[in-house]
């Protein structure tokens, strides 16, 4: 039977858009767009070929070794140069060309140094609109080994939120070496020698139990220290519970935030 | 010219496309070696510092945060920008930190520092009961819902535990912008292509830490291959109670945090 003329001229029609797909879709479309596998090992390696920006910390050794060494040594040793300098593979490609700037800017120490209550207790911070202005920081620090050039006196240099937070409390007054014992050495190596903390309820009793002051007042003169005295003068204007039932037997600062404690509200 | 004319010269000339598109892979084969050979060379290749080839088989990577340590500086978000190459304006970020407060009322306020806006908060500190800082970046799901979401398979899990972006096959959508439960990724305004997190892909197949590891002053961030029982991250994970971000989401991230608030989300 004869195929009737438009059904012929149909079939070329289909034909060949047949062939312009297959033609694309076979010859033109490169294979890493097809195949999965290779569309995607096609991705990794250009990722893999991105040109490194930051060299990495043991890229300086060779050449800066006396930085590194001096660096090793002081309390920024968990430091990366380039945390301060910038990225510096292109300053260790050619040295001379291009070198990397110094933040010897007031303002960059900050960053990391700035009080904030949400840096975590003991990180080092200081107050950058009271702390020593108008001069620069490397000043008086050295960048690569920051000994404060002397030992601080206030606890506060390290514990400001401890600090901040006791001072606007009804303990504003009580010294810190009231509660705790602090041995010199712990202003130096803060993280070896630890002072001591109130181990027992007795201790808040000294100014808060019903007869506080009274003992106080009949150890003076034997075996009393100064810091007992002093407390003794306090424990007057303290207020007064029961210890034997107040809080059970849990310890005071499960309830009271020594460093802000609240009775009243 | 007519219907039958145009027809047959249609006919003569799609195929000839075709065929000249053969010749010229043809001559490309016959060139050093196959087109893909090729197209690796054109590719500047990932110097291997151990002279081994990089296998991904072998590797299986994540990262370990530890949230106490972080003083939210913000050195790692800069280096992750310049190291990628993520733009500077608007904010668009591959890593970044927020700022956690949680006040007495229960409350819960989150803010995400940037260079501008850091230290401009002035809060009542008697209203907030714990402040910190939370780093975030691409989880790098082992069951990712932006690679399931992708429509043209643009997105995918390499073998060595990395979610990565064709940029040649993306097609700008923002499925995987909207999939993601951590707000992980971004539309790069140049080229219209989802962007996020890759671990630093082309520093990590060098043997590099990524960039916001390499930085960090405070070893908050910890990398390591999970594969490998003498990595950091292997160690990190057996020290410290771990927890993920959204667990109930059953993504399985492998960015780990440890000392994870119970606000955070
Ligand atoms: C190949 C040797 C070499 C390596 C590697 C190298 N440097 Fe340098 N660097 C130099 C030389 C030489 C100079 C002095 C250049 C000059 O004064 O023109 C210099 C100068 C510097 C300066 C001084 C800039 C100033 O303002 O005074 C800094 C900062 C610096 N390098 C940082 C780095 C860091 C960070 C690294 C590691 C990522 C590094 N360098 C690696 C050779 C090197
Ligand atoms: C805390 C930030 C910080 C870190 C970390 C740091 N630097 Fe510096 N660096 C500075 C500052 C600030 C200066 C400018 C010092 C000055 O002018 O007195 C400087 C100066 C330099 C100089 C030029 C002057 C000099 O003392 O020789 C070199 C070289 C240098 N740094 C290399 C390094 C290397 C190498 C490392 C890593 C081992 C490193 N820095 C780590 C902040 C830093
Ligand atoms: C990238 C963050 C970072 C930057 C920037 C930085 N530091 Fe530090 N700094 C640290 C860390 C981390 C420590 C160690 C803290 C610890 O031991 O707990 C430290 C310690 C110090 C100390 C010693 C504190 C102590 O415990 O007695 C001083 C002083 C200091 N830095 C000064 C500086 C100065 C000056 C600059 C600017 C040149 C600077 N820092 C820049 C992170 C930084
Ligand atoms: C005039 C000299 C001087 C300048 C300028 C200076 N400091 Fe200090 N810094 C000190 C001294 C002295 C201490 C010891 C603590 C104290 O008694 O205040 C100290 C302590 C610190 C500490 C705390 C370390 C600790 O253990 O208490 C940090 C952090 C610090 N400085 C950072 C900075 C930063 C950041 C700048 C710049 C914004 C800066 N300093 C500028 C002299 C200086
Ligand atoms: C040089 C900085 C520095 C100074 C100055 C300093 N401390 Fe500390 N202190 C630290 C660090 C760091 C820690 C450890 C914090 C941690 O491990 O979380 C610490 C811990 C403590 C602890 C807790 C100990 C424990 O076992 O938990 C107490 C209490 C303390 N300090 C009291 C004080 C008092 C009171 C002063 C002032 C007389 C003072 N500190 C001065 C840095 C300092
Ligand atoms: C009224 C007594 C008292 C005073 C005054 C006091 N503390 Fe404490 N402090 C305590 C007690 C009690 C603890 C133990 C809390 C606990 O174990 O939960 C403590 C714990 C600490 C800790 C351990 C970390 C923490 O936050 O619990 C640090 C650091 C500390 N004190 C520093 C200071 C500093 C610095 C000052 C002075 C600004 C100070 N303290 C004043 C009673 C006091
Ligand atoms: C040296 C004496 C002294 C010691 C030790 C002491 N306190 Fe106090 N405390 C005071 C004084 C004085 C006041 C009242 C201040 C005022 O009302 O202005 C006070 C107030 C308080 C209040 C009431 C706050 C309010 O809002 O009314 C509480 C609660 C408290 N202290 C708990 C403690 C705990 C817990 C300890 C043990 C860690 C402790 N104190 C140790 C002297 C002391
Ligand atoms: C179980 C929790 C708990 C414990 C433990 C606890 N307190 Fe209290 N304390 C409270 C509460 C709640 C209040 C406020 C309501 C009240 O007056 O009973 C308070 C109030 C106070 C006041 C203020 C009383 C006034 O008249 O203003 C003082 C002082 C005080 N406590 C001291 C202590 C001391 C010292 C200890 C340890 C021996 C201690 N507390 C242990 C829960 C506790």
């Amino acid at each position: 039977m004869r195929m009737p003329e438009q059904v012929q001229r149909l079939a070329i029609v289909i034909g060949v858009i047949a062939a312009v797909v297959l033609v694309g879709r076979f010859v033109l479309m490169p294979p890493t767009l097809v195949a999965r596998e290779l569309h995607r090992s096609s991705t990794e390696q250009r990722e893999a070929a991105k040109p490194v920006k930051f060299a990495g910390s043991s890229a300086c050794q060779d050449c800066h070794d006396n930085v590194v060494e001096k660096k090793a040594k002081g309390y920024h040793k968990g430091l990366a140069c380039e945390g301060c300098h910038g990225p510096a593979v292109k300053h260790t490609e050619d040295p001379s060309a291009v070198t990397p700037a110094a933040p010897r800017d007031r303002k960059f120490c900050p960053v990391c140094h700035a009080y904030d209550a949400a840096r975590p207790t003991g990180f080092p911070q200081i107050n950058p609109t009271a702390h020593n202005p108008l001069t620069p920081c490397i000043g008086c620090h050295d960048a690569h080994d920051p000994v404060p050039p002397r030992t601080p006196k206030a606890c506060a240099a390290c514990h400001a939120q401890i600090e901040r937070t006791k001072a606007i409390s009804t303990h504003a007054l009580l010294a810190c070496t009231t509660c705790h014992t602090v041995p010199e050495a712990h202003k130096k190596s803060p993280r070896t020698v630890r002072p001591s903390k109130p181990q027992t309820r007795e201790f808040c009793g000294t100014c808060h139990a019903k007869d506080a002051g009274a003992k106080e007042a009949a150890a003076k003169g034997t075996t009393a220290t100064d810091a007992a005295a002093k407390r003794a003068k306090t424990a007057r204007q303290a207020p007064r519970v029961d210890l034997s039932t107040h809080g059970e037997t849990f310890q005071c600062w499960q309830c009271h935030y020594p460093h802000l404690p609240e009775g009243r509200s | 010219m007519n219907k039958r004319d145009f027809l047959k010269g249609a006919i003569l000339f799609f195929p000839a496309g075709g065929l000249l598109a053969l010749a010229r892979d043809g001559a490309r084969a016959a060139a050093p070696g196959p087109a893909r050979e090729a197209e690796k060379a054109a590719a500047p290749e990932a110097p291997k510092p151990s002279g081994k080839r990089y296998n991904p088989a072998d590797h299986y990577y994540g990262m370990g945060i530890e949230v106490e340590k972080c003083i939210g500086c913000s050195r790692c978000v800069e280096a992750c920008k310049a190291e990628n190459d993520v733009p500077a304006e608007p904010y668009f970020f591959r890593t970044w930190i927020e700022r956690y407060t949680v006040r007495a009322d229960g409350e819960v306020a989150v803010q995400s520092p940037n260079q501008r806006t850091r230290h401009v908060e002035t809060t009542d500190d008697r209203d907030v009961i714990r402040t910190f800082f939370v780093p975030k970046l691409c989880n790098h799901c082992a069951q990712p819902p932006c690679v399931q979401v992708c429509p043209v398979g643009a997105t995918f899990s390499t073998e060595d535990g990395v979610v990565l972006v064709d940029g040649e096959r993306c097609i700008g959508c923002r499925y995987c912008i909207q999939a993601c439960p951590y707000g992980a990724r971004y539309l790069d305004p140049r080229t219209r292509t989802a962007g996020k997190c890759t671990f630093c892909y082309h520093r990590v197949v060098r043997g590099l830490k990524p960039a916001c590891v390499e930085v960090c002053p405070t070893e908050a961030r910890v990398f390591g291959d999970l594969r490998s029982k003498a990595s950091r991250l292997v160690r990190f994970r057996r020290m410290n109670k771990l927890n993920v971000l959204k667990p109930a989401l059953n993504t399985e991230p492998k960015v780990y945090y440890a000392q994870l608030d119970g606000e955070v989300r």
